[in-house]
């Protein structure tokens, strides 16, 4: 965002020129997307466009998942906790205080960011790295997920239903059923995170946060803060993901525990990223276009199956099963993924 | 830098002073247990029939657990892999138990000795084939990716194949022993036992045979095995193998106590994780003591809390190991 601007009269000389450029060409890109994808619903049916959103939510976690685990380099294996602590803290406000979904949005977001922060501060000061830092993080998401469902203020394993109000209120972020701008707010929020995505892996903070994930021992002896640049990037991926996590509670009118803090949303952030290309501003994007749609697209082919698939008719469970082969198999033969695999052989 | 300097001028220090330190911790750890336990009857305001009982059962469902753990532990230990397969490989353990009874009117702990060497080559099948490359490449990330893949296939492929509906394998054995006045099913307690015994026979393989010697080279060091002439990619693969072999027991004896449904290990795989940081990594005896701690915290806990309640302290405690003890309880310091 800001940043570049910023940074553009410091970054004089050859690799300055050249950032800038990348940036160029990737608000490009973004706002091309942002365009192509913003008419859809005027092809898509109510069906189809509810797949979009989903797909919208998706990325937007996986966006926010990837700037800590991708550029930042800290495997977060709990991004379930930040997602739920946005969605709890909006139904939250929502509900009982009867505050806009916006400013409940960024209240979320900002808790969730401190929240962040906090948890990975601990694990570097005590040196988790890894498996461990996984691990940690994995633990949290599951820890607030108990907390949620025992403590009472917090609707326990019910959770908490939005009321449904009489008009439609952008302030209050409500429309007709069906309407576009479901689907066009997450939209925006998803082409404001890519931007600050591109912005910041530009900027100066963004290069010296990549510097430390490669080496955080030659980044530290150049003078670069380790602690510091571990840190931002935790904190506005865990403020992204907590932005995703109060749309969804805004679209569904509905958020409970295993929704807002399951072990599943820590990997629907984790697997669009992986299949896109971990580290790169497109791959959890790309990743979500492919993982959105296919639970819908495989329940289509199985409604009406060719004859050689015919022996799968009726079977729940097919599309995760296709899910995780596509992730074992992007693990093991393409770990740039889709995106960082088509990208370097277009370089070379 | 420094550090390792001092390590290798007082290394021998640090050892000796290492163990006895971590042999002071698991004395202290017994000590607040039994204390705790001691609170309960005296001024914890419950029955004490009541609380004898949620101490068996918490034993025993530790012995459950740590079940789960011990091949869990050897897994992370050896190969550094964290294993998010692990519970819906003891789904699969179970689901193939049941086959073999329903199918075959085998008795379940017939089933269960069929069951082992399955999954065994199973586990050696899957190690040597998705995940050997990803270990050896040192990779932390996709190692732990490919058993998450893995566990939502093995879950999903079970899901479409038995359907989600609740199954049962049927009761192994009746009846049940009377222990200081707490009833214990026969089931439970031969769990138990199981458990103790897939415990001594790992501590065993891994310290009294050679290649047990091979597998705790690789552990340490996996490049230095090498070059002694281990072959670490087959030390990998056996050792999941013996991993999904632990699981595969572990499922036999727990198939008579669950209600079986493909997501039948998910909840078995948090706790594994819990039990093997607090037991210490790789450590089979840590699992096994911490599966005990964990069953205890569990039932007693829920003398006093209701529903999930209790599992929150599991989890407290698990954050405070991770940070303060992250070689367990019962591991020397690193």
């Amino acid at each position: 965002m800001s940043v570049t601007t910023e940074e553009k009269p410091a970054s004089s000389g050859a690799p300055g020129w050249v950032r800038d450029r990348t940036a160029r060409r990737q608000f490009v890109a973004l706002a091309v997307f942002v365009v192509v994808v913003g008419l859809l619903p005027l092809g898509l049916t109510d069906r189809g466009e509810s797949i979009a959103v989903q797909t919208l939510i998706i990325a937007l976690l996986s966006v926010g998942w990837n700037l800590m685990s991708g550029y930042g380099g800290l495997f977060s294996f709990g991004h379930a906790a930040f997602f739920g602590i946005g969605a709890y803290t909006d139904a939250y406000l929502v509900v009982e205080h009867g505050i806009s979904p916006w400013i409940a949005m960024v209240v979320g977001a900002l808790l969730a960011a401190v929240a962040g922060t906090l948890i990975a501060y601990l694990c570097l000061r005590y040196r988790l790295a890894g498996a461990y830092f996984a691990l940690a993080t994995f633990a949290f998401a599951q820890l607030f997920l108990l907390v949620v469902e025992n403590v009472d203020a917090l609707g326990k394993t019910e959770g908490f239903n939005l009321p449904i109000l009489p008009d439609e209120s952008f302030w209050m972020m409500q429309f007709v059923s069906g309407s576009s701008m479901y689907f066009w707010i997450p939209l925006g929020l998803l082409a404001v995170a890519l931007a600050v995505v591109i912005g910041f892996t530009n900027s100066r903070a963004g290069q010296r946060v990549q510097a430390v994930r490669d080496d955080e021992t030659a980044a530290e002896s150049l003078g670069i803060s380790i602690m510091k640049y571990r840190l931002i990037p935790v904190a506005l991926s865990c403020f992204i993901a907590a932005v995703a996590g109060a749309y969804y509670t805004q679209y569904y009118f509905f958020v409970g525990p295993e929704q807002a803090f399951g072990a599943k949303v820590s990997v629907e952030a984790i697997v669009p990223a992986v299949i896109g290309g971990i580290g790169t501003v497109w791959g959890p994007v790309i990743g979500a276009l492919v993982v959105g749609p296919l639970a819908e697209l495989i329940a289509e082919l199985l409604r009406d199956p060719p004859q050689s698939l015919s022996f799968l008719q009726g079977l729940t469970g097919l599309d995760i099963v296709v899910y995780s082969v596509l992730l074992i198999a992007i693990v093991i033969l393409m770990p740039k993924g889709i995106y960082g695999t088509i990208r370097d052989r277009w370089k070379r | 830098m420094s550090r390792t300097e001092v390590v290798e001028q007082t290394a021998a220090e640090v050892d000796t002073s290492g163990e006895r330190r971590s042999r002071t911790v698991l004395i202290g750890v017994l000590a607040v247990g039994l204390l705790g336990l001691l609170a309960v009857y005296t001024v914890g305001d419950r029955d004490s029939g009541l609380v004898t009982q949620a101490i068996a059962t918490g034993v025993l469902l530790g012995g459950v657990y740590a079940l789960v753990s011990v091949g869990l532990t050897l897994i992370f230990g050896v190969l550094g892999i964290v294993n998010f397969a692990q519970g819906s490989m003891l789904a699969l353990a179970m689901y193939m138990v049941h086959s073999l009874v329903q199918g075959f009117g085998l008795p379940v702990y017939v089933a269960t000795v069929l069951a082992v060497p399955l999954m065994f080559a199973l586990g050696y099948l899957v190690q040597l084939s998705l995940l050997n490359k990803l270990t050896m490449s040192g990779s932390q990330e996709g190692p732990l990716l490919v058993t998450l893949g893995l566990s939502l296939f093995i879950v999903n492929v079970l899901l479409m194949v038995y359907s989600g509906r609740p199954q049962s394998v049927g009761s192994a054995v009746d009846g049940s022993l009377r222990v200081m006045g707490a009833l214990l099913s026969w089931e439970r307690v031969i769990a138990f036992l199981g458990a103790v015994a897939v415990t001594v026979a790992l501590t065993v393989i891994l310290r009294k045979t050679s290649f047990g010697l091979s597998i705790r080279a690789v552990a340490s060091n996996p490049s230095g095995a090498m070059l002694v002439g281990v072959n670490v990619g087959r030390v990998y693969a056996l050792t999941f193998a013996i991993g999904a072999a632990c699981v595969a027991v572990a499922g036999g004896l727990m198939a008579p106590l669950v209600s079986l449904t493909p997501s039948v290990g998910e909840e078995f795989t948090i706790l594994a994780f819990v039990i093997v940081v607090l037991g210490g990594l790789g450590n089979v005896l840590g699992a096994m003591i911490g599966g005990i701690l964990i069953g205890l915290v569990q039932t007693v806990g829920s003398l006093y809390l209701p529903g999930s309640g209790s599992l929150i302290a599991v989890f407290a405690v698990f954050v405070l190991t991770l940070f303060l003890r992250p070689q367990g309880i019962f591991g020397a310091a690193r």
